[in-house]
């Protein structure tokens, strides 16, 4: 299966909605839409991973970077995710205290903290 | 000779590829069902670094994946050609980004040794090798 990305704007955030799997393959696919939307002015990031199936740690770098990116324009990547399986990663890896986690694009768009 | 045995071109377009095969004959193999998305993930991590060593050091050579099964255990063992001048130390890299790639490199292996309770991780001059292990459930034996 292969990566499918599509954004859209609520309000003064960017919903990027990610779906399939995110891999060493793919990921750059994903790099590259994140860096477009930063240089595109885009700094408050939401990123919808409920439809992926499979995420390794290449994904969590082009995460990382793009929380990087977000942060040197003071602004802010949030990730949606309910799938313990991916989840997972996030815990092990220590991530979980890197980003915010929410349960639903409303949920994240809506947080200011 | 291992279960299975697999060589693929160090691209990242095979990686899934090793990741599907592993989770298959794990699955055959008896690997708890609940364990298999771990099989996936660390095959898949170990499969990425083997990738990017060869392509940052230039070789053509194929990377080599055994997938054994034991009696009660089902094993997996990536190997990797790159050469190492010290265990454990990456060779050094000629792609664009050696900080991202080190990091990336190093999450890689973050990750399989959060996820794999029984790993190994060895590197000399001829290349790497990890070897993972998980438990497995035999078979109910059958009635005649």
């Amino acid at each position: 299966m292969d990566l499918s990305l599509s954004t859209r704007t609520v309000g003064d955030r960017t919903v990027v909605e990610v779906g399939g799997e995110i891999d060493v393959y793919t990921a750059p696919k994903l790099r590259e839409q994140l860096v477009e939307l930063v240089n595109d002015g885009n700094f408050h990031l939401v990123v919808d991973m409920e439809g992926v199936d499979f995420l390794d740690s290449t994904g969590l770098g082009v995460l990382v970077g793009g929380l990087k990116r977000v942060r040197a324009h003071e602004g802010s990547l949030r990730l949606v995710c309910n799938q313990e399986r991916i989840l997972k990663i996030f815990r092990i890896t220590g991530l979980t205290k890197v980003f915010p986690i929410h349960t639903s694009v409303e949920e994240a768009v809506a947080a200011t903290d | 000779m291992a279960t299975v045995e697999l060589r693929f071109s160090a691209l990242p377009e095979h990686v899934r590829t090793a990741r599907l095969v592993a989770a298959a004959v794990a699955r055959r193999a008896g690997v708890d069902e609940a364990v298999l998305d771990e099989v996936r993930l660390a095959v898949g991590e170990a499969c990425t670094r083997a990738v990017g060593l060869h392509q940052s050091n230039g070789i053509s050579a194929p990377v080599q994946v055994k997938l054994i099964e034991e009696e009660k255990q089902f094993s997996i063992e990536v190997g990797d050609e790159a050469p190492r001048s010290a265990p454990g130390e990456a060779a050094p890299g000629a792609s664009g980004d050696p900080d991202i790639d080190a990091e990336e490199d190093e999450m890689g292996l973050a990750v399989i040794s959060g996820l794999v309770d029984d790993v190994e991780v060895t590197a000399g001059e001829h290349g790497g090798l990890i070897k993972m292990s998980w438990p497995t459930t035999p078979p109910a034996a059958l009635v005649p």
